[in-house]
Order: C-alpha cells, then structure tokens, then sequence
C-alpha cells in the first residue's frame, strides 16, 4: 500500500483562509446564529460572466478547487471527489420557489440545472477537462470524508496519483429559516469566543468550501500524510471510545500515540457530549483542539477541521485560539479528528507529520 | 486476473412490478408501466407519462409498519422495501454478523416532502418533522436503520442519472480493498414535481411512451423506482456455502468533460467508462453478449451512447443491445441499480429484453436495438449508465467469477 500525502490545499471558510500564506494569525469574532465566508475576489478566479450564473457554492468550490490545485503545483488531477451534505441548496429553492409561486409556468432550467447534487464536481472537471473519475457523495457529516474514503482507497492502491477532494455546502435563505424552527440553529446570537459555553440548543449555522489535492508522492512542500478515515452511521457514547481505540489498533497505534486530537464540538448542549467523553475520559491528557466556533457548523464543516490539522501538521504552529485544553507537545506528530452531527454519521481521521 | 464480486441478493420496486420476480414477468411478457401521472397534481399530466409505483406512501408505511410518526419520504421507502428484499434473498439474518455496509444513490432525496411543505413549513408545525428528512443521505439512513446495520459504513452517492450504478462500483471496491466483508448496494429515486419540472424545462420529456434509439424519439419518461444489490466477499461466500446470482466483473467511471447536462457529441465520456470497464474486467469486447443501454429516448443520449459503442466495438461488431427504459421510464438516481437487476436477470434466463416502441432507425448509424425477446446464451452483460455533470459509468456482470 502506498502512503498518502496532502500536496495542496484550498479553504473559504468564516476566516480568511483563502490566503494559503496565512494561518489564523488574525480571526475575526462572529456574533450571530448564521454567519457567511469571507469571499475572496471570485472573480480573479473565475471569468464575471460565468461567475454571475453560479451560486455560491458553485463559485466557492470551483475557486477552493482552483487554489488547492495551484498549491500543490499540478496543471490537473486524475479524479475529482466531492462531498456536499446539502448540493447546491440555493439553486433547488430557487426553482423549487418559483415553481410554486408560479404554479409550474414560466420556469427555466439554470436554476434546475446548478441545483445536481455535482455540479462542483461536474464544473471543475469541465474547467480542467478532467475525464477521469468523478464522485459526488452526499450523506451529512460524512460526505466529505466519504470523499476522502473514496480517495484514500484509490491512491493507496496506486489506481491514481493524485485527486482532488473536496467539501462544499452553501447557506440557502429557505434552509435557515427552517432549521432556526426546529431549533437546529441556535435561538439566540452567540459570540464565537463564548460558542462552547452556550448552554442551549442547536449550532451556528455557516457554510464553506474546502479542497485538497491528494497525491501518493511526497512533494517537498507536502503538508501531512494522511493514514485513515472510518465512518458510522450510528454510535452511541458508550460504544465510541471502544470505536476510537479499535480504529487506532487497526493503523497500528494506540491513544498515547495520539499528541493532538481535534474535536468538532458546536456548542449544542444536546450533543457536545459525545465530544466530553473523549476530551475527559481517554484522551484528557491529550493536547485537544476545536474549530467550528471558527467555521461555523455546516454537514462538510470537517473539511474545515481537515485544512486545520493541515496547516498544523506543516507549520508545526498551534494557534492559540483552537486550544480546547492547556496541554501542549514539543511538536505536533499525529493527528486525530473526531466528529458528529447531531449523534449521528461520526467519523475519525488520522493524519501523521510528514 | 481479475476476480469478479460475488452477487447473492437483489431486490427491486418500479413501475413494472414489486419484487425481482413482478418485474420479470414484465420484462418477458413486453409490459410496460408507463401511465398519465396519478399521484402528484401537476399541470403537466396530460402533457407527459411517467413511470408510476402503484403503493400511495400511506401503503407504503404499511409494508413497513412504520409508525404515524415517522418521517420517512417516499424514497427513503421504496429504498427500504427494495433493500429488504435483496438482503432476504442473501439469506443475511444477522446483518451485523460480519463488515456490512449500504452504499446508496438518490438525486431527488426528500424533496417530494419538502414541495409539498415549502411554505406550510412556515405557516404551521404539523409537517416539521420532514425538514430533516430533506437532505439525500437521511433516506439512506432509513434504509440502514431498516435493515438493522448499525456502527458501519453507510453513504450516499448523488451524480444525477449514473448514481446508483458509482454505488455498485463503490461498493465492489470496498470488497476489493477488504474494508467491507458484504454491502447493499443500490439507488431509490421517488417522482417529484422538482424533477418533473426540472426536465420540463429542459424540453426533453416525451408527451407518449419513450422510443429509446430510435429515429423521432420525443424525449424521456420519468419514473421513480429503487433496487439494490448484495455483494460479498469471497470468503464469506466460500464459508456460507452461498448461491451466487452473479458476478460484478467490471466497472469504469468517466467524465465528458463536455457540458454541464448535455453528453458530447462523439459519447467521449461512455467511450472511457466502457473501455476502463472492460479493462477491470480484463475481457475482450467480444466477449460482451448483450448491452442494457442507458437510452433514455432523448435526442442527445441515444445518438452519444450509439456513437460511442460504435467506437468500442466497431461498427459492425455492436453487440444486442437495448434499453429498459421504455418499461420503466428514467428512474434517474436509481436506473443503474434498476438495469443492473435487469441485466442479472438476464443472465439467469439466457434471455434479451426487448427494446419497446422502436420502429424507425436513427440516420446517424446503422445501430437496430434488439426489439423482439431473444433467448441465447448469455455469459456477459455490459450496462450504461450517463448523467448530468458529464457523468458516464458501466458496469460489466458475468456469470462466471
């Protein structure tokens, strides 16, 4: 089996990430229950005639896509792998409003078009001519690493050499406004500083776009191996830290191989929980780190999570604003990322200092 | 030497039938199951045919015994019933026994819920509970939870019409890679008044019943349907003595790179998914005895996909071929799980299905699809499948491993 190595990445996220030579030395604070990406010039990116047909996940995948590319030093990939939990949720209102405000008449296909769970994907392999394989998975909070399972598999056997992975979901007006009644968003503003001790129900709802190319040559400028995802449908607290050291035991390693586990912890009273167990039992003398107060919670928030423990991994730098706990290593070497979405589609990742 | 993956269940609900044996009672007999749409109001129904379940979703909960609470949409039901039954014909009892997954594949997800409570949503609570039940993997977490398999790996594919067909190929290299000792397999796709209106826009839906491949086709007929398979591993298969139905013996996955919906002219993108395919397989295109086409009777499919078997085997050389959809209509998501059930099906009888309501052939080749029932001797199906975003895949099933 050959190793795999993160060769590029390309984050649009709540923060600045755009900008590949910075990492989180300045953040900006939300004060909210809905916040949106810093966009960068898309334009500088994508042509403005194109750029106004796309929605904007369409338009912060391509230009996510397009920075990961041009950080690893490719021209092109041999496959393109999305995970969107939501597709393009603004182009579907769009036609979904219209058909029923006007009675299915007058309608035009664009929006019905842009609305295929692939359009990303479709867009970027058009834009690259890429005709090689093409997956788009779409399950909650383990799309992205459905993506990322898909990939791993196919460099790890030498089936490809490089592919491009990515997790993208867009905010749609109609979407927010339906989950803030059935409390999955938070009822109140809440300072992302203070997002753990909230207290209440439900997340602060974002959106983001995140790609990686992943390769099985290393690069002088690669940021991390990455050695395995697992995902579950379903796991209860009890069973999760038997899930963890299993998961450890198959890559050969146990928890005190682990110096930095990343936590998806959202502030929802009801299922921050499942991340205690971990940061209080197993791993409470681990060096433990957290993001969505940073990013937002959106189904591929992960690959916001992913970009972290890439640059943590390269730069060999630990922001002080993710520390969740006082511990700190000599040095960061292997990497555990844990998440879940309301207790359910739990996922695990593990990367290693190349 | 590739070894193909060991298929030991299927299961099925479309148009044609409830179960694998309906469903081949239709195929044989030539009966199709396009009708004026019945249960959706939609401005359309006299100006299209769709591809219409019978069950109404209050039956549906029923064969389930779900519960009045539950907020299943119609998908993630006919997903379950078809899934149920492949599971059943495995002969699986304990699902979590051994490494069980379920990769499935859906476009329309719970948006059959979401159009009917768009508003109502906002004026009222009594439908709230299908807001989660909108986004595509929840139904096939419902399928999962139906089938019992908990703690495992459990995704969802979406790449519009070739969905269900990346499914069976995922699935078949998790098997390959040893990360799961069996999966289910499949897609489920309900009719909506999304999609309706969404291929209405489009200009490609057909007023009467589809005429895949040939000269004055009009267009597609949708239709809704879910299938799935069960695949396993050798060594399972080995251990439990297992009847085997068939074997996945080889799959490909290619992107136009054309266009956002339309496929290219010269079929670039099903060219390399039946090439890369037949390499997997490691077989010889003569060797392919039959091909369950895409061929969704819209002007752009079938002159692409025609073209492009023409370039992998030879324009002399094409093999029978033809497509299901006239029977079931375009089951979008779910047409390469509902095609992969019909092209084991075909494998089983030695017999060739055949292409309904073709009369005139295209000008652009010399391609006739086989339009009578044929029986010959069948060891090697090749099925297509081709979608929005350039999307184009094949998978290859044998009757030998």
């Amino acid at each position: 089996m050959k190793k795999v190595y993160i060769n590029g990445v390309g984050s649009i996220s709540t923060q600045r990430t755009f900008d590949n030579k910075a990492f989180l030395e300045e953040v900006i604070v939300y004060e909210d229950n809905v916040i949106t990406v810093v966009d960068p010039n898309y334009k500088d990116y994508i042509p403005p005639a194109a750029a106004r047909r796309m929605a904007k996940g369409i338009k912060m995948g391509m230009v996510a896509s397009k920075i990961a590319l041009a950080d690893s030093g490719l021209e092109n990939v041999d496959a393109v792998i999305t995970g969107t939990g939501l597709g393009c949720t603004i182009d579907s209102e769009k036609f979904l409003g219209k058909l029923i405000d006007n009675k299915e008449e007058y309608l035009t296909p664009t929006s019905f078009i842009q609305s295929t769970h692939n359009t990303v994907a479709g867009q970027i392999a058009l834009g690259l001519g890429c005709k090689g394989y093409n997956f788009t998975y779409v399950h909650a909070s383990i799309s992205f690493e459905s993506a990322l399972l898909d990939a791993l598999s196919q460099l790890q056997n030498d089936e490809e050499n490089n592919i491009l992975i990515g997790g993208i979901d867009e905010s749609g007006e109609q979407t927010i406004k339906i989950h803030k009644l059935i409390h999955h968003v938070k009822k109140e503003a809440v300072k992302s500083t203070e997002l753990l001790n909230s207290g209440t129900e439900g997340a602060i709802f974002s959106e983001g776009a995140n790609f990686f190319v992943l390769s099985n040559k290393k690069q002088q400028n690669s940021y991390a191996e990455i050695i395995a995802t697992e995902t579950f449908n379903t796991l209860s607290k009890e069973n999760l830290p038997l899930a963890i050291t299993s998961f450890l035991k198959e890559n050969k390693m146990d928890i005190a191989d682990i110096d930095t586990l990343i936590l998806g912890n959202n502030g929802d009273i009801s299922y921050d929980p499942y991340y205690h167990i971990l940061s209080e039992g197993s791993f409470k003398n681990t060096q433990q780190l957290y993001y969505k107060h940073l990013c937002g919670e959106f189904f591929t928030a992960t690959s916001f999570g992913f970009w972290l423990a890439s640059k943590l991994l390269k730069t060999q730098t630990v922001p002080e604003v993710v520390k969740l706990n006082d511990l700190n290593n000599n040095g960061i070497g292997t990497v555990l990322l844990y998440n879940q979405y309301r207790g359910e589609n739990h996922s695990f990742t593990l990367f290693q200092k190349c | 030497m590739n070894k193909g993956i060991a298929i030991t269940g299927m299961g099925i609900i479309s148009a044609i039938g409830n179960n694998v044996a309906e469903n081949h009672a239709s195929l044989i007999n030539g009966r199709k199951g396009i009708s004026r749409i019945s249960k959706i109001d939609t401005i359309h129904k006299d100006a299209i045919m769709v591809g219409e379940i019978d069950f109404t979703n209050q039956e549906l909960e029923g064969h389930l015994g779900l519960s009045p609470e539950n907020n299943y949409c119609r998908t993630a039901m006919l997903g379950a019933i078809a899934a149920k039954q492949a599971v059943a014909e495995a002969n699986i009892h304990d699902i979590n026994a051994h490494k069980t997954g379920l990769v499935s594949a859906t476009s329309v997800g719970g948006m059959d819920m979401t159009e009917k409570y768009f508003y109502d949503y906002i004026e009222q609570d009594t439908h709230r509970k299908y807001i989660e039940a909108h986004h595509a993997g929840d139904s096939t977490q419902k399928i999962a939870e139906q089938l019992g398999i908990e703690q495992s790996l459990v995704t969802t594919i979406s790449t519009a019409c070739s969905s269900a067909a990346n499914s069976i190929m995922l699935g078949a290299r998790l098997i390959k890679s040893g990360k799961l000792d069996r999966v289910i397999v499949g897609g489920a796709d309900c009719l909506s008044k999304f999609t309706i209106n969404g291929f209405k826009t489009l200009m490609i839906l057909s007023d009467t019943y589809n005429t895949p491949f040939d000269e004055n086709r009009k267009g597609l007929n949708l239709g809704e349907a879910a299938a799935f398979l069960v695949l396993e591993s050798e060594t399972l298969v080995k251990a439990g003595n297992k009847k085997v139905l068939s074997y996945l013996k080889g799959y490909g996955n290619a992107n136009d790179a054309y266009h956002q919906t339309a496929s290219s002219e010269n079929g670039d993108g099903a060219t390399l998914a039946m090439e890369k395919a037949l390499r997997i397989a490691n077989i010889n295109p003569r060797e392919i005895d039959y091909i369950n086409a895409h061929g969704t009777a819209t002007a752009n499919n079938d002159l692409s996909e025609g073209r492009a078997f023409i370039r992998v085997f030879g324009e002399n050389n094409v093999p029978d071929f033809s497509s299901t959809k006239a029977y079931t209509g375009h089951t979008l998501a779910a047409a390469g799980s509902i095609e992969a059930v019909y092209s084991i099906l075909a494998l089983q009888n030695n017999t060739i299905y055949p292409n309904l309501n073709f009369k005139t052939q295209m000008k652009e080749f010399q391609l006739r699809p086989q339009t009578e029932l044929k029986e010959k001797e069948l060891n090697t199906v090749l099925s297509n499948s081709l979608g929005f975003g350039g999307n184009c895949s094949t998978l290859i099933f044998s009757k030998n491993a």
